[in-house]
């Protein structure tokens, strides 16, 4: 009784995902297929959240930030024309520098708002989406000079709307794909005919290990001592402010990569909108896998981007089926998602004022 | 019996704000000694160990001046972490633990022991691996010593408060250079049995040549473990003493000691007072956090000032919070016979009671807007004051300032005029606008907390004049709470000493320094049996 009270998201999310699945009528073949792409997409984006919420940062919603980096480094590979998987691990390569900057100045603006890292990292997203077109739409090809000139607008200034990665696309997706067939045993038999993108699934799997072997360092021991409480931890001698900054870089780098993964999945960069929603839908699949403000484990953060995927794939077919309008299953979507958002913000928000009291 | 110094302090002074807390205060403590520092709250002591452990309260408001010696060698402590390294351990009176942690976690905070990993050979220590294994086997030993046989890797969370206290000490004991332990308060909220308990273990870490500052306002406590006594009284070090050549009710009478102006206590003797009950207070408890009642029993004389004293957080602040509805209360609280209602600032503001909050600028005053409708706010809400009558009522803004003007003038605040924001008065005058919102509700009692804390001298004066003079022009009862005991003598008729959210008695302004010594310190009823309650 006590495991269904603790874990009443996941489960409420997953019933709705049956129903959704059934009444979508969609074929085992094309929903698992397509939620396995979404798994290995965007899985990676949804771990990164996990440091900061155990160094008591809440849901680090400057990953935006991360994405940014991340495309920054693309964009460096497409001028450059740097082709396959060399050119998607250059851009792997060229974004570290970006993010850890990137989260050095998120950290550093973290510390100086503690306890509303929340409503500062949304904010600072949008922000830095400014300071980010400013760059694409107006350096490029004015300050920043670009030989390219297919890449730009018209006029010659300003990155056009989107950008083809086809020279990197499915670069590490598509290098070994492994499809199971002629299974004959009960359960197992329903992945025959699945594409598993090894190689992807390879890297979510060694940064999940990464993730749970930090967190048996001593920085990852100084991550969750901040995480419970700063004053103590300070006290205790722990540098709290550098140790929440080095959370922050951890969390942007990742997210960085994560971005990069996305796009070699989706294959052209929406320059001016690919990372705009990425902290939002990170932040939703993360809770709906059962995650807290202040808890996260790697099973949850995988666990919310299945469930959170699957209903994007349902909601508009069991939208129809159920309504007669795909637009109502979008719409059905959407809400949950942000409602499940806006619950468990307020959820915590109580919780935390009863414990006070 | 020659003992080398472990630490010395020289001369020790530190202002804040141009407020001196410390004056000149020095003292040394022996190897392997015990040294307490006793004094009422405001005396220094905090201010003192912050000092000692290099917190960063002391270097952002200016350093502090003297010296430090620590085993003869001069140190200068910026940060805890160097005061650390040098050996010194702390004891907080709140909980340092990790609740999430396990004991062994917590015992090895920062201190962890780590192994290679094949990342630290290039980014240092922090990505070496924790040793487990290794880090509860130190914790084990620690806990040994000082008798705890609790499993180690049990989490901190639901442990028994007693055990936490030992779980720092353990701690402390863990880390291998120590050489000066700082205990503030450890006893304050453990039972009888487990503060013997944490006594013996702090004679274990004696024998080891550990030295130990010992702060308690438990002065029984202070008499069985001390080798040196040091009573500090408002930042200055007034008596050096030990054990055997005092009694606790001497320590009493240091502590408190503290000159009166002849002629300035103007409470009344008992005979000059009614023998008639406006407030009967029966088995109150107040869930006040840090302040907490738990069971007090008290009755208010008509026309009397009376005082509630007692030590920071034993409970005195709570009881006018608790009457007036501000924080969750239970008990019976009678007002001229007529019980009223519990957790309702309104009933409590209905039946004739006001209540000058101690927390002035939060709940006590409207920064941001006028004196003169901080002045009339509560009155309008309760009693419908200054509003014009009709189907719709607005505001009577020229006899609310009327109302100001006459104020302005009796409690002398000193302003532009009543039309200025109350966040530009000065402390003193804050006070006085609070004061006269609390007399717009022509009250029959005042509750007044702490009228003068954080004001100057010259205006404690007057805040405190205007009340006797309140007092005895209208016969409004007044209760006083304050921690300044030499200020409730002076105005008050009588005074209730609460000491851990009980009443330990009453005295009058004229009893001796003693007796409020010992009253405040829980004592009082061992010297004198039953007599005081």
């Amino acid at each position: 009784m006590k495991l269904i009270q603790r874990n009443i998201v996941p489960i409420v999310f997953l019933i709705i995902c049956a129903l959704g699945f059934k009444y979508s009528g969609l074929s085992w073949m094309f929903f698992a297929n397509d939620l396995m792409t979404r798994l290995a997409r965007n899985s990676f984006l949804v771990i990164s959240l996990i440091v900061p919420v155990l160094a008591g940062m809440g849901l680090n919603f400057g990953i935006v930030l991360g994405a940014m980096a991340g495309q920054f480094a693309a964009f460096i590979t497409i001028v450059y024309n740097l082709t396959g998987m060399a050119g998607f691990f250059i851009a792997c390569a060229l974004s570290v520098p970006f993010a850890v900057l990137f989260g050095w100045l998120t950290g550093v603006l973290f510390n100086k708002a503690k306890g509303k890292e929340m409503i500062t990292g949304l904010i600072l997203g949008f922000f830095a989406n400014g300071v980010y077109q400013l760059i694409c739409l107006i350096f490029i090809g004015w300050i920043i000079p670009v030989s390219n000139k297919a890449l730009l607008l018209p006029s010659g200034v300003g990155f056009v709307n989107t950008l083809d990665l086809k020279i990197w696309q499915y670069a590490i997706d598509k290098f070994y794909v492994f499809k199971p067939k002629g299974i004959d045993i009960p359960v197992l038999k329903y992945l025959n005919n699945i594409n598993f993108p090894v190689v992807t699934l390879v890297i979510v799997a060694l940064l999940c290990a990464a993730v749970v072997l930090l967190f048996r360092t001593k920085l990852g021991q100084d991550f969750r001592a901040v995480g419970q409480n700063r004053h103590i931890a300070e006290v205790a001698g722990i540098k709290v402010d550098r140790v929440r900054i080095i959370a922050v870089i951890f969390s942007t780098v990742l997210a960085a990569w994560g971005q990069l993964i996305f796009l070699q999945n989706i294959g052209n960069v929406q320059v001016y909108g690919s990372h705009v929603q990425v902290g939002t839908f990170a932040v939703a699949a993360l809770l709906i896998g059962g995650a807290t403000v202040s808890r996260a484990t790697i099973g949850q953060a995988l666990l919310g981007t299945v469930l959170f995927h699957a209903l994007f794939i349902v909601s508009p077919l069991a939208g129809k089926n159920i309504m007669g309008s795909a637009q109502v299953g979008e719409y059905f979507r959407v809400f949950v998602a942000y409602g499940v958002i806006g619950i468990a913000l307020a959820l915590h928000a109580w919780q935390r004022q009863t414990k006070k009291e | 019996m020659s003992v080398k110094n472990r630490l010395e302090m020289k001369n020790v002074s530190k202002e804040y704000y141009g407020n001196r807390v410390l004056k000149n205060v020095s003292f040394s403590l022996g190897e392997g000694q015990v040294l307490s520092l006793v004094g009422e709250n405001g005396a220094g002591k905090s201010t003192l160990m912050n000092i000692l452990f290099g917190m960063p309260v002391i270097h952002a408001t200016g350093g502090f001046e003297g010296e430090l010696f620590l085993d003869g060698e001069k140190v200068n402590i910026k940060s805890p972490e160097e005061a650390m390294k040098l050996g010194i351990g702390m004891v907080h009176q709140e909980f340092m633990l990790l609740p999430g942690f396990s004991i062994t976690e917590n015992i090895k905070l920062n201190r962890e022991v780590t192994k290679d990993s094949l990342l630290s050979r290039v980014f240092g220590k922090p990505l070496k691996w924790l040793d487990m294994p290794e880090m509860r086997n130190d914790a084990r030993a620690s806990l040994d010593a000082i008798g705890l046989g609790i499993d180690e890797m049990l989490p901190v969370r639901g442990l028994p408060v007693g055990h936490m206290q030992f779980v720092e000490i353990a701690r402390e004991l863990d880390k291998k250079n120590i050489r000066l332990l700082v205990l503030d308060e450890p006893t304050a909220v453990l039972t009888e049995s487990d503060a013997e308990k944490l006594l013996e273990s702090m004679k274990i870490l004696v024998d080891k040549g550990i030295s130990v500052l010992f702060i308690s306002h438990r002065l029984d406590e202070v008499m069985a473990v001390s080798d040196k006594i040091v009573i500090l009284r408002d930042g200055e070090h007034v008596a050096e003493t030990s054990p055997r050549e005092t009694t606790i009710d001497k320590i009493a009478e240091l502590m408190v000691g503290r000159k009166i102006e002849s002629g300035a206590m103007q409470g009344r003797p008992p005979s000059a007072l009614r023998d008639e009950y406006i407030i009967e207070i029966r088995d109150l408890s107040v869930d006040m956090p840090g302040e907490a009642v738990k069971g007090v029993t008290l009755d208010v004389k008509r026309g009397e000032i009376l005082g509630l004293g007692g030590l920071a957080g034993q409970g005195k602040i709570g009881i006018a919070n608790g009457i007036m509805g501000l924080f969750p209360s239970a008990g019976e609280v009678k007002m001229n016979g007529e019980p009223v209602r519990l957790n309702s600032p309104r009933a409590s503001l209905g039946n004739g009671m006001a209540f000058v909050s101690e927390d002035r600028r939060g709940t006590g005053l409207l920064l941001d807007d006028s004196i003169e409708f901080n002045i009339a706010a509560t009155a309008i809400q309760t009693s419908g004051k200054f509003m014009k009558p009709g189907i719709v009522t607005i505001l009577n803004s020229r006899e609310m300032g009327d109302h100001a003007r006459e104020m302005i003038e009796k409690l002398d605040i000193r302003c532009t005029g009543p039309a200025q924001l109350t966040r530009r008065l000065s402390g003193g005058n804050q006070q006085k606008v609070c004061i006269a919102r609390a007399i717009t509700l022509e009250p029959s009692v005042l509750f007044v907390s702490e009228p003068t804390r954080g004001i100057d001298i010259g205006a404690k004066k007057l805040i405190l004049d205007h009340l006797v003079q309140l007092n005895r022009e209208t016969g409004l009862t007044i209760i006083m709470t304050s921690s300044e005991l030499a200020e409730l003598r002076s105005v008050c008729d009588r005074i209730a000493i609460v000491y851990q959210g009980r009443l330990e008695g009453i005295l009058l302004p004229t009893d001796s320094d003693r007796d409020f010594g010992l009253m405040m310190a829980g004592e009082y009823s061992k010297f004198h049996g039953k007599e005081a309650v």
